[in-house]
């Protein structure tokens, strides 16, 4: 679509060509668990940052995937790795361990 | 017979003793020599560099503690116990413990025995421009018996000697064998030995065979008591008068001088870094680097022995051997950062291994530590935190207060008979459920219904749900997040202005006891809190004959040391039957935050093991006192793998007041 400068509402353009998948795969590599979610938004639901910040894990990763590491990265700062999520993971995900390795992976510049 | 008083009179006109070599050389001392002169080298290379690496007020603190009374006394009592004796073997496993003490404290008496030898009949000798490293260890080789003088006193020391050689060489034997039947010392893993550590290893069993060949072929000339007396007879009579000894001595110094060479490159460096570990650790010194400074002398004191091994939880699938803290030690030592760090995160965090720990290593803070070098510098973002805790929340729609008890005054939450006071008389209990317990509800409600029943005034502090206690980032490394997340809450713990903070989950507890600091306010774990109202005659409590089990939770067994107010609060209220593993041997649930990367499949195993022995004694009833315990075995037991009877998972609050 093409991009006229102006909208009515922030622009939710995905451009999935901006997509990285060595990271993805270097992502996948050290947290497997991440190509297993399926989106339920457990995570969500109990997160305690979740309370005060918009903190959630399933849109980091759908974020990722759309390409939008930089939103990723923002939305997990809040997060303090209480485990919680992992506690309700309904697919057994290691949630903790996840955030970590997005913030290793897509810190780096 | 003489009286002993002329005997030692005679000794002065006399001598007992003849220098037999008068220049006090030989040959073969040579490798010894350089064997124990490169070790010295290195260790006070070592032990300058490693003092560097201590920053200069712990480095104070350190030097201070030598001369603090209470700090000197609890060092010697600890060198003896742990360093001579191992006294902490001895306890666990008496046949082990019997090999290494009579490998370290036979050797230790030998070497002071020589030196009083020397002291007493040769002391010029002591000197070290005449020989003074050399000739004590080497003495029976020197020296000439004046035959027909010998003291009692002389005939003492003989006995001596050969009693602790007898004494090391029965150790010898048994770590022989361990090497190749351990499971009959009780260890069913043992460590698979470096090169540097076999060498040192395999001298270390030729040092004293060939010590009491050495010192029986000369015990006719030195003289020698019931041992090498009887073995000296033996050699005269299998090779006639004329004995050729030299090929003993040099033997037994190569093997000596080969032993210390190799020692700083194996596992034995821990004979001499543990003492400066031990008085390290009771300065309270504590490492801030994974490698440098004390976890230098940390990692050196650990003697790869093994029993590590077999604590360790994850131990139950074989595949997990390599994450033991014994080979995380290993490779720190040699610097291999890819494998520390993948060893680093597996941990569970269950602190058994160092609860088991023969010489008091603390492989978990430094597998904290190295998480930290790779975590701590992430960004985060806890700008709420601060937001929240004013008093107006910034965005009152999406921020919830979680200060709702601090604002208010802390006001009771339990309808108590005279509510008509005012809202601001303070209860003093201040409830803190935790993340853990707002995921278990069934927790809540039971502690609320305790509470209730013993008619407590208490606050609940995160009812609205509240923020972490910051445990897990420390457990994840995370320090200085960590530090953020405790600093809004300890705000919160002091504005309510509360005298007991009672917390049902031992994550928190651990934390808020050890970096909270918080003056004035009793920290009790919920288990201890009810002890108390029990013990009090507050809560009526109905004796069932119901089979219980209790689960120590690492976090507040090991952890914490709280081991006894929920036994004592548990057998009140059913019988308590034994697990075959419990107080501080307690198997973790699996469900521990403390581990990164261990993932569901083997957490399930380890489960699978814990509840093996929590079900030895056949319960009809576990009881565990945290809420990831809880929800772990309520899972594994609902799974139902490899179980023979159903068993009910119960809280400690719930099994109080069902």
């Amino acid at each position: 679509m093409v991009d006229f400068g102006f909208g009515l509402v922030p622009s939710s353009r995905i451009n999935l060509d901006l997509f990285d998948k060595g990271k993805y795969e270097e992502l996948a590599a050290l947290e497997p668990d991440v190509r297993i979610c399926m989106a339920c938004g457990s995570c969500t639901a109990v997160c305690t940052a979740g309370k005060f910040e918009p903190t959630s894990l399933r849109e980091a990763i759908e974020d990722i995937k759309n390409a939008r590491a930089d939103k990723a990265l923002q939305m997990l700062e809040p997060c303090q790795l209480c485990g919680k999520c992992s506690m309700v993971c309904p697919r057994g995900i290691n949630t903790r361990h996840l955030i970590l390795s997005i913030n290793k992976i897509y810190s780096e510049k | 017979m003489t009286p002993l008083s002329y005997l030692l009179a005679a000794q002065a006109e006399v001598p007992e003793v003849i220098d037999r070599i008068p220049s006090g050389f030989s040959y073969f001392v040579i490798p010894f020599t350089v064997g124990v002169a490169f070790m010295f080298c290195w260790l006070g290379v070592g032990l300058i560099r490693l003092l560097a690496d201590i920053p200069k007020e712990d480095r104070i603190k350190f030097g201070k503690s030598l001369f603090i009374p209470k700090v000197a006394l609890k060092n010697i009592k600890e060198l003896f116990c742990d360093c001579l004796f191992h006294v902490k073997i001895w306890q666990r496993k008496p046949l082990l413990g019997y090999m290494h003490s009579a490998i370290a404290f036979g050797w230790f008496m030998i070497i002071i025995l020589g030196h009083i030898e020397v002291a007493l009949f040769v002391p010029a000798r002591l000197n070290v421009t005449r020989g003074g490293l050399f000739y004590p260890i080497f003495y029976r080789y020197f020296v000439w018996m004046n035959p027909g003088h010998t003291t009692l006193r002389g005939s003492f020391f003989f006995f001596l000697m050969d009693f602790f050689l007898l004494y090391i060489l029965s150790g010898i034997a048994l770590a022989i064998f361990k090497r190749f039947r351990s499971i009959v010392l009780g260890m069913r893993h043992t460590t698979k030995p470096s090169f540097a550590d076999r060498v040192a290893l395999y001298s270390l069993w030729m040092i004293f065979p060939l010590r009491l060949l050495a010192e029986s072929f000369t015990a006719d000339l030195s003289g020698g008591s019931f041992l090498t007396i009887p073995v000296n007879q033996f050699w005269h009579f299998l090779f006639g008068d004329k004995l050729w000894f030299m090929p003993c001595w040099w033997a037994y110094s190569i093997c000596l001088g080969l032993f210390f060479a190799a020692m700083p490159f194996s596992r034995y460096m821990h004979i001499l870094t543990e003492v400066l570990w031990i008085l390290l650790r009771n300065a309270g010194v504590k490492p801030n680097h994974p490698r440098k400074g004390v976890a230098e002398a940390e990692i050196y004191a650990c003697s790869s022995c093994g029993l590590c091994l077999d604590a360790c939880p994850m131990n139950v699938q074989k595949k997990n051997l390599k994450y033991s803290s014994v080979y995380f030690i290993r490779f720190l030592r040699r610097h291999n950062e890819k494998k520390i760090n993948a060893i680093a995160d597996k941990c569970l965090m269950c602190d058994k291994c160092h609860a088991l720990c023969p010489v008091g290593v603390d492989a978990p803070a430094l597998r904290r530590a190295q998480r930290a070098t790779v975590n701590n510098t992430m960004p985060y973002n806890y700008a709420y935190l601060d937001a929240s805790g004013s008093v107006q929340p910034s965005e009152p729609g999406r921020v919830h207060s979680r200060f709702a008890a601090a604002e208010n005054g802390l006001s009771p939450e339990s309808a108590p008979a005279d509510s008509t006071q005012p809202c601001h008389a303070n209860p003093g209990v201040l409830y803190f459920a935790g993340c853990m317990t707002h995921l278990t509800p069934r927790i809540i409600k039971s502690v609320e219904k305790v509470f209730k029943a013993a008619g407590v005034e208490y606050a609940f502090a995160d009812r609205e749900g509240g923020i972490c206690c910051g445990r897990p980032l420390m457990l994840a490394g995370r320090t200085d997040a960590a530090a953020k997340v405790i600093e809004a809450n300890k705000q919160m713990i002091e504005a309510s202005g509360c005298k007991t903070l009672v917390l049902s989950c031992p994550i928190c507890y651990k934390i808020f006891k050890e970096e909270y600091h918080l003056e004035g306010i009793n920290v009790v774990h919920y288990t201890q809190f009810i002890n108390e109202l029990i013990a009090a005659g507050r809560l009526d409590v109905k004796k069932t004959d119901e089979k219980i089990v209790y689960h120590d939770p690492c976090e507040l067994g090991r952890g914490c040391g709280v081991y006894l107010e929920p036994r004592a609060a548990l057998s009140q209220v059913g019988t308590l039957v034994k697990a075959s593993k419990e107080y501080d041997e307690s198997i973790c649930c699996g469900g521990s935050l403390g581990s990164l990367t261990l993932d569901t499949h083997d957490r399930a195993k380890i489960s699978q093991a814990s509840l093996q022995a929590l079900l030895s004694g056949n319960p009809e009833t576990i009881v565990t006192a945290c809420p990831l315990c809880l929800k772990t075995f309520s899972e594994a037991v609902s799974r139902g793998e490899n179980l023979e009877q159903h068993v009910k998972v119960k809280d400690f609050a719930e099994a109080i007041c069902p």
